[in-house]
């Protein structure tokens, strides 16, 4: 450990070549910083240190999300198959629903990472400062919430979009006020909707260069006894009869309860094997992500539980007042449902609990919490054009938490304030 | 009459290398040395009464500062002058004293303090060089005389890591404690409080008269004497306070009962790299070589006068501070750790539970259980922007809000840094905030500019 190791001795000698090069310098500052932890040691009053730093904190939330993409991966799979009529069962077909689902996210996942971290790169380096990790979490979150077959120049768009504006515009990691990932969301949501909404978007059905090189496209157009693909309307038109690709929260909105309950059980939306984003379909394994970062001490747990109050809160007035509406039948899903539907359980784990853009008090957290649990079960029952709210609600809460934080401080203040007149 | 304070924040640091109750009688350091720095307050460049070759005796003048001649800065020792170090700007960073084999002492006159006026006390105190033992909140500067403090602190433990057990070291001086307490109940109209170990059943201040008792049980900062104020009596915009430790007690009590300058105290030196962890006796101002000789494990280390959290580093043949009661040695972690950040790689003190730590170690079957750590001066990441929030509230057991603060102090919001408390804090109650920072900012330092700004200010 303490011996100058080999691949130390040929890192270091790299160092003499990249010292002219400001852009060179960064490059190889971030290489190096990823393969070692730097060598410095403290110079300031505190003589020892913490081991835990920012990196070791995002590489935890990034392995919280691994299992969500695995099932992400997977399910785009097993949708795309069950769409076409092929491979009914969660079973059947293993390999080619894997293969299908690895071969759709690996370009958007790469595009992401090489806009994101390209930006940031040339950033870092016109500033002359590190590269910092923040977009190791906000690359992986991205691709997870995307509808599956999100064109990729729309990706690299957004996710510019999102590094340029919310973040590096405000100063870099640690000073922006929007969460990234949501601004990339939020960004296709408003500048190309029907890529984002209805009905059609959920269910994975193109097939890309990869898909064709690795035989997938060959063996699926062989398993429907075809030898190409009809012109007109793509591979849109072999999805079977019957097959609406309706996630529950779109069902919700236009037919209440009993029409989720037509086509999904409880259990299909709490496995998740159901059309949807990417990575938010199954809440097991995101409530194991969840427990992960919440024991861990990584996310603040204050956040999480609050948003799950808010929620009921919500929940159960809109069904208090329900019965009065009958052109909306969403106001009458029972509350308790409106926690395993959509991408509620994913936004509460990983994306209200982004400290940077959170409340940063700990009673502030409750408070910020909650108000997302509440404007997201408005926005979600109470919008008519877009069933899901929590995007929304959180890049709402964002702008607001500086403002929770306020109040917090102030009361801090009085109470200080209090004691100077009592004595 | 007596609280228990249960104070749950904190975080302990167990290191390897921890002195315990082992004594060493043949430590003695051939040099001391009075620093002008330990003095908050002072200018850098105080007026010299000595010169170089000059034979002093413990409690003779060495220098004073212009804005208060009174007040008398005294030698610990008697002997030779023999340098006069000085750091940028020509400012004094260390008088030192080449010690004589039996210490000889100024004679001030042996009173007791309820026989004698105030004034005479405090005059007393001011000519022989205990005064400045004294320190004053807000700002931890040297107190005033001329102020009447609204009342007076001493932390009767001290929880940082490697740090002396008080109730070892002062067994033999509770008579001397006592005297010291009498003449500081004068000193002030309101109270002396004490704050005592709440984890012991006995402790040898538990019958010392003229002083409130209270008892702290927790991890530290429970025995910084900052945070036990902030649950007595916490201090206000306005207020005045005092804070000694009990060692300058009983220097005080030394004065009072025998007339002379005595600062005579036992100190530690342990961390994992040293040989054999111990106590030792000395006097304030103490050199540390004799300490360090043939009794470290390897030679890339780093030498800290005072806590591992908020000391200061020091070279060959320099001297501990006023203030310090420990020399805290460290190895330096200046190496790079392969994948460092992502494998769990060597144990390391951690408030995380993402790191082998002893609270999670003990509850986990068939884990190596780590008891103690090896810490090593590592920063064990770079410097960031603020991010993990609610990192700080962990470890300081006050109603403070740090990292708003800290944010005051960065854009030189004079009525936010006031109204969030700035006046209640000094830097040893935010260093373990410092420690757990995943950003790795200078908390420190930045409380202390912050400090120095509001003082200014006036």
């Amino acid at each position: 450990m303490r011996k100058a190791n080999f691949l130390r001795e040929q890192v270091d000698k790299l160092k003499p070549y990249v010292e002219n090069n400001k852009l060179l310098h960064t490059v190889f500052d971030g290489f190096d910083t990823f393969l070692f932890a730097p060598s410095e040691t403290t110079e300031s009053r505190t003589h020892i240190k913490d081991g835990i730093d920012l990196k070791r904190t995002m590489v935890y939330v990034v392995l919280a999300m691994v299992l969500c993409a695995l099932h992400g991966v997977f399910n785009v799979g097993h949708q795309h198959y069950n769409s076409l009529g092929l491979y009914p069962n969660l079973t059947d077909g293993i390999l080619w629903k894997a293969l299908y689902g690895i071969l759709q996210f690996i370009p958007a996942f790469v595009v992401v990472h090489l806009v994101g971290l390209g930006i940031e790169f040339i950033f870092a380096a016109r500033k002359g400062h590190p590269i910092e990790e923040g977009f190791l979490v906000s690359g992986f979150l991205i691709p997870l919430i995307m509808p599956p077959d999100l064109p990729l120049w729309m990706l690299a768009v957004s996710v510019a979009f999102a590094v340029i504006i919310a973040k590096e515009a405000f100063g870099g990691t640690g000073m922006n006020i929007l969460n990234i990932a949501l601004t990339a969301r939020v960004f296709v949501f408003f500048a190309h909707p029907t890529f984002m909404s209805g009905d059609e978007c959920w269910v994975s059905q193109d097939y890309n260069l990869l898909h064709t090189l690795a035989g997938v496209k060959a063996h699926t157009l062989g398993m429907l006894g075809l030898d190409s693909v009809p012109f007109e309307g793509g591979w849109k038109s072999l999805i079977v009869d019957g097959f609406t690709g309706a996630t529950p929260l779109g069902l919700a909105a236009k037919g209440g309860w009993e029409s989720v309950m037509q086509h999904y059980t409880v259990k299909d939306m709490i496995l998740g094997f159901i059309p949807g984003s990417v990575g938010e379909m199954n809440k097991i394994v995101i409530i194991i992500g969840a427990l992960f970062l919440a024991l861990s001490k990584i996310a603040s747990w204050r956040i999480m539980v609050g948003m799950i109050l808010g929620t009921i809160v919500m929940g159960l007035l809109i069904n208090l007042i329900g019965g009065q509406y009958q052109d909306n039948l969403f106001l009458q899903v029972p509350w308790y449902y409106h926690l395993i539907m959509g991408s509620f359980l994913f936004s509460m784990a990983f994306m209200a609990t982004d400290p940077v853009t959170g409340a940063q008090t700990d009673a502030g957290k409750w408070i910020y919490g909650f108000l997302i649990g509440f404007c997201g079960i408005i926005i979600r029952v109470l919008n008519p054009a877009y069933p899901e709210g929590w995007m929304l609600a959180i890049l709402l809460l964002n702008v607001f938490a500086p403002l929770i934080d306020h109040v917090i401080v102030n009361r801090n203040i009085k109470r200080r304030l209090a004691r100077v007149r009592q004595s | 009459m007596s609280n228990t304070f249960k104070l749950k924040k904190g975080f302990d640091i167990k290191l390897i290398g921890t002195p315990e109750h082992k004594y060493v009688e043949n430590f003695k350091s051939s040099t001391f040395a009075v620093k002008p720095p330990n003095y908050i307050g002072i200018k850098p460049i105080p007026k010299l009464t000595v010169a170089i070759g000059d034979e002093v005796i413990a409690g003779d003048q060495i220098f004073f500062d212009k804005s208060n001649p009174d007040m008398a800065f005294c030698s610990p020792v008697s002997g030779e002058v023999v340098e006069i170090r000085r750091g940028a700007k020509r400012a004094i960073t260390e008088v030192v004293i080449l010690a004589d084999d039996e210490i000889k002492f100024k004679n001030f006159g042996a009173e007791h303090p309820d026989r004698i006026s105030e004034e005479s006390i405090v005059a007393k105190m001011l000519q022989s060089g205990c005064w400045p033992l004294i320190r004053q909140r807000p700002f931890n500067i040297i107190a005033d005389p001329t102020i009447k403090p609204r009342d007076i602190f001493i932390s009767c433990f001290d929880t940082n890591p490697l740090a002396p057990d008080l109730e070892f070291t002062l067994r033999d001086d509770i008579e001397y404690f006592q005297t010291g307490i009498d003449v500081l109940d004068k000193l002030t109209e309101g109270n002396v409080y004490l704050g005592l170990n709440g984890k012991l059943q006995r402790s040898i201040f538990s019958g010392v008269k003229k002083a409130k008792l209270n008892s702290f049980t927790g991890p530290h900062p429970a025995g910084n004497v900052g945070v036990q104020i902030h649950h007595i009596n916490p201090i206000n915009k306005g207020d005045i306070v005092w804070t000694v430790h009990p060692y300058d007690v009983v220097a005080i009590g030394r004065l009072f009962q025998k007339g002379i300058y005595d600062t005579s105290r036992m100190f530690t030196i342990g961390g994992p790299p040293v040989d054999y962890p111990a106590n030792f006796k000395s006097y304030l101002g103490t050199g540390i070589n004799y300490a360090l000789e043939n009794n470290l494990k390897t030679d890339n280390v780093r030498v800290i006068g005072g806590s591992p959290l908020s000391g200061e580093q020091l070279a060959s043949g320099e001297h501990l501070g006023a203030f310090d009661y420990q020399i805290s040695v460290l190895e330096e972690g200046d190496f790079s750790e392969l994948f460092g950040w992502i494998l769990p790689s060597y144990s390391r003190p951690s408030i995380s539970p993402t790191l082998p730590a002893v609270e999670l170690t003990s509850k986990v079957p068939f884990v190596k259980k780590v008891e103690a750590f090896n810490a090593n001066t590592n920063t064990h990441g770079e410097k960031r922007a603020f991010v993990m929030s609610g990192q700080y509230e962990k470890v300081l057991p006050m109603d403070i809000l740090p990292v708003q603060l800290l944010k005051a102090i960065l854009s030189n919001d004079f009525d936010l840094m006031e109204g969030l408390g700035i006046y209640e804090l000094v830097e040893e109650d935010l260093a373990l905030c410092e420690f757990v920072c995943t950003s790795k900012f200078d908390v420190q330092d930045t409380l202390r500019e912050g400090l120095n700004i509001v003082r200014e200010q006036g």
